[in-house]
């Protein structure tokens, strides 16, 4: 493997931001080639400052570099105005540890965290000189796999992947550098042969070994091709997150970075079983990383990098089994600027939640972030989002009477069942938090952010059809209609959530859409300043496909689902009778701290919660000894 | 007790804008551990404060920051620690050169030249004589953006100095081989005000094309400041009586 270093270096005084290409972050680790290692380049397929802090990608990168047989290197989808330059002059895809062409790597793996990234993934296969069709490539070419949330549907990228992980990388990344090694050790003879192997990996989806029949639009069957490939492929779940206190080394880059603090993830998996998350549904059971190596993990990653702020992540931190003592006991540490600022993302909707949050935040209080989600309480039972409105109100006035001044709530709209007095409840609550607000501070403000619903696969919600562009607008309308003086409305481009929509839920066939959107040029689909949707329907429209038929259609129970072959764990029995819930507007608690509701996960893999905590967290968790009926009251009436 | 730092900035690092520097520099205070003063007030930040900002993809051999150090370094020794103890936390490419104690004096009003080595890959020849063009010439008027508005403005009285025969022993031995191959050109120009910029001097010599196609690297060898009874070379690489032209600089 040689360096690209030397043509690569003369173009980074022409483009904007090089930083992003030099590597020579803290924590990277120089690559060691050499006969016997399987080489993995790590791809992330957006912008440097997004992938970088990808926590995924940092684990398994430390990983497999621990591995005596395998080596690992990261790269990120170049920008437009480099890429621009390397075409012209013929450079390939490089890494950024050691500026090796993509081209000489044994694995090409791809965290995919969203949907609108799919046409950077050919892009970079592309732009790698590896042929972006699965069937063209050749033994010798790099083995591509994705992994990561958005592999629960791999479907539409089915024609040009070799494999998808289903859930987490830790254990099965060594049991496919395993296969990989073996099979370049025979001479890598066909491709064939290596699925086959791949094939045997729990958790490891080959879709070649499947053939897929089609009727009109419908899927009639999946069936494998051999006897030795599974019907059903499951996702991978470690049980214990103690035995994997990783990144051990993580990096802290050179240039600015989307979340440019140090992370210390204190849980995995959720169940408040909020029915629109597919994050939630897909990482279950939740299992929690002991207190003692929290406080370890802070302590060493603050002085490895040199941050003064860590982010506890979870997708719900403020549910961790004794969290006041692990942000309490964060030391001061005298000799650096003053204490570490601790930051809880995804902050719960509660007072006790957000005192705690006022005991880390730094001096600086610029907004507070939390997600309501739907207007009313009625819609937030048909979502499982049991937040009261003295929750929220209660929330509110603890962050402004804590000297904040703005607060963010984020909202879906285009949910199941949403009524326009759901999407105006929406400018009401705003109205209210203003109100509790203005006794604090005149500056007080409320920004409202929306985002268009985008149902998502192995949830509850698979099976609804999402509302349209002109659909999502007018409630936009309707929120920005009724929002009240100190509120500001923004929102998320509802045609980005049609095309998300469509490669979502799609099956095989959107793959050539997505190959269309790219061959037009349709690349960076995430950054609304690419984003086109007119490219996508011209390509829907030129594949005969559709649209609607993807994104807008309800499915039916009998219908089956792209996706039926893979599976999060959840039996499909689960998800049908809790979408039914959701319709009938019945709430289900959180199952951490009531009885089990036999969802599959637990039973189906041998897991088991692990929470420190026998009692639901203060300020209560998703229903869990709450009267829910008591949601619809508003003890706090306030009309301005 | 307010500490003045020289550092070289050479290599692939050289791609670190001046912002993403600063915040470097911040985190390496934190890594080596030493306590840096904070201002007051609701925001309170660092007390560094950095001198000529090096444009990105530039690299330099003097580069300098000041920074309020508390506690403060306690002995002789402790001001000498802090090169090798900060090189040793900052990336590949960055060295720290020096530390002694800084005068009253921010580095912005001390500074008001500074020496450039530029790598042309174009003709030596060719090359030569455009320098002795351009320093024959008595004006010498660009287009340029100050403070968001284009505007012409003559150039030549900032160029102090401008030649292609000059001793390269102060540049690294790597950097010359990487550049050996082009004809090289120092540089003594203004900083104050707007100052002239490397990539203004090469749109001079080459007019048309783009700075970047023209020159493979730029680095930065000296700063200069006008006070010539300075106790020690706080810009210098060298010590300052050891420079030869250190006198013709007339500035001001
Ligand atoms: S199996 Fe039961 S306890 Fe486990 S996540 Fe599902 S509902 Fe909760």
């Amino acid at each position: 493997m040689t360096s690209l270093w030397s043509r690569v270096e003369p173009l980074l005084a022409r483009v904007r931001k090089p930083a992003r290409y030099i590597g020579c972050e803290d924590g990277a680790i120089e690559p060691r080639h050499g006969q016997g290692k399987v080489a993995w380049l790590l791809a992330y397929p957006d912008v440097y400052e997004v992938g970088l802090p990808n926590q995924g990608l940092q684990i398994l990168y430390e990983i497999l570099n621990e591995r005596p047989d395998a080596v690992a290197e990261r790269t990120y989808a170049p920008w437009v105005d480099l890429e621009a330059l390397m075409r012209e002059r013929g450079i390939p895809l490089f890494s950024v540890d050691a500026h090796r062409a993509a081209g000489d790597f044994d694995v090409i793996a791809f965290n995919l965290s969203a949907e609108l990234v799919y046409t950077n993934v050919l892009n970079m296969l592309d732009l790698g000189g590896i042929p972006v069709h699965t069937a063209r490539r050749e033994p010798s070419d790099p083995v591509v796999v994705v992994g990561g949330h958005a592999a629960f549907n791999p479907e539409p990228l089915a024609d040009f992947i070799d494999a998808a992980v289903l859930g987490e990388g830790e254990e099965v990344v060594g049991e496919i550098n395993d296969v990989v090694r073996a099979w370049k050790a025979s001479g890598r003879t066909s491709r064939e042969g290596l699925w086959r192997e791949l094939a045997r990996i729990p958790g490891v989806y080959v879709p070649s070994l499947y053939d897929v029949v089609y009727e009109g639009e419908r899927t009639v069957s999946v069936t494998p091709r051999f006897a030795d490939v599974p019907a059903t492929v499951t996702k991978r779940t470690i049980s214990d997150l103690a035995q994997w206190d990783y990144p051990r080394r993580p990096l802290a880059p050179l240039t600015e970075v989307v979340h440019d603090r140090l992370a210390v993830e204190v849980f995995r998996g959720c169940t408040r079983g909020c029915r629109f998350c597919q994050a939630g549904m897909i990482t279950r059971p939740v299992r929690e990383r002991p207190a003692e190596q929290v406080r370890t993990m802070i302590t060493r990653g603050l002085e490895r990098t040199g941050y003064n702020e860590v982010s506890l992540t979870s997708l719900s931190t403020a549910d961790f089994s004794g969290i006041e003592d692990v942000v309490s006991s964060i030391v001061p540490d005298p000799t650096a600027c003053g204490a570490p600022t601790v930051s809880l993302p995804s902050l719960r909707v509660d007072a006790f939640t957000v005192g705690l949050a006022a005991k880390v935040a730094s001096g600086r209080r610029s907004g507070l972030t939390f997600a309501p989600e739907a207007g009313t309480w009625r819609l937030r039972t048909v979502i499982n989002k049991l937040i009261t409105e003295a929750d929220l109100y209660g929330a509110v006035e603890s962050a402004f009477a804590n000297g904040w001044s703005r607060t963010k709530l984020y909202f879906l709209t285009g949910l199941p069942t949403e009524t326009d007095d759901d999407t105006r409840g929406i400018a009401e609550l705003a109205a209210g938090c203003v109100a509790i607000g203005k006794k604090y501070t005149s500056r007080a403000s409320v920004t409202v952010s929306l985002g268009g619903f985008v149902p998502k696969a192995h949830t509850p919600f698979q099976w609804f059809g999402q509302n349209g562009v002109d659909e999502l607008q007018r409630k936009i309308n309707l929120v920005r209609g009724a929002a009240s003086r100190g509120v500001q409305v923004k929102w998320h481009d509802p045609r980005a959530s049609l095309a998300e929509g469509l490669a979502s839920r799609g099956d095989r066939r959107v793959g050539r859409v997505i190959e269309r959107v790219w061959r037009n040029g349709g690349t960076f689909q995430e950054w609304s300043e690419f984003f086109d949707l007119d490219r996508w329907l011209d390509a829907a429209a030129a594949e005969g496909l559709p649209v609607e038929w993807f994104t807008t259609r309800h499915r039916t129970e009998d219908e089956i689902l792209p996706w039926q072959h893979l599976s999060a764990g959840l039996h499909r029995d689960f998800l049908w009778d809790d979408w039914r819930a959701a319709l009938d507007e019945h709430g289900l608690p959180d199952c951490r701290w009531t009885p089990c509701y036999d969802c599959g996960v637990c039973t189906g893999d041998g897991l088991e919660h692990v929470v420190a905590s026998p009692v639901p967290p203060a300020g209560g968790s998703q229903g869990t000894g709450q009267d829910l009926a008591r949601g619809g009251e508003v003890p706090v009436v306030v009309r301005l | 007790m307010k500490v003045r730092l020289a550092y070289s900035k050479v290599g692939k690092i050289r791609f670190l804008g001046h912002l993403d520097m600063a915040h470097l520099w911040e985190r390496a205070f934190r890594k080596a551990n030493l306590g840096v003063a904070v201002s007051a007030g609701f925001t309170p930040r660092p007390k560094v404060s950095f001198g000529l900002a090096l444009p990105t993809a530039g690299e330099s051999l003097v580069e300098v920051l000041d920074v309020v150090l508390d506690p403060a370094p306690s002995a002789e020794r402790e001001l000498d620690d802090l090169a090798p103890r900060l090189s040793a936390v900052m990336p590949a490419g960055v060295e720290v050169t020096g530390a002694w104690v800084a005068g009253p004096q921010s580095i912005q009003e001390d500074v008001v030249a500074t020496t450039w080595v530029l790598a042309i890959d174009r003709d030596a020849e060719d090359t030569a004589t455009r320098v002795a063009a351009l320093v024959a010439a008595p004006e010498f008027w660009i287009e340029r953006e100050r403070k968001g508005e284009r505007r012409r403005d003559d150039i030549r009285p900032g160029i102090f100095e401008l030649r292609t025969d000059f001793d390269p022993s102060v540049l690294p031995a790597d950097w010359r081989s990487a550049v050996s191959a082009s004809a090289l050109v120092e540089a003594v120009v203004t900083t104050s005000g707007r100052g002239v910029r490397p990539t203004e001097l090469v749109d001079a010599l080459f007019p048309g094309d783009e700075p970047w196609n023209v020159m493979s690297r730029v680095i930065r060898t000296h700063q200069w400041i006008e006070r010539t009874d300075a106790p020690c070379a706080p810009f210098s690489v060298r010590a300052r009586k050891e420079l030869p032209h250190e006198q013709r600089i007339a500035v001001g």
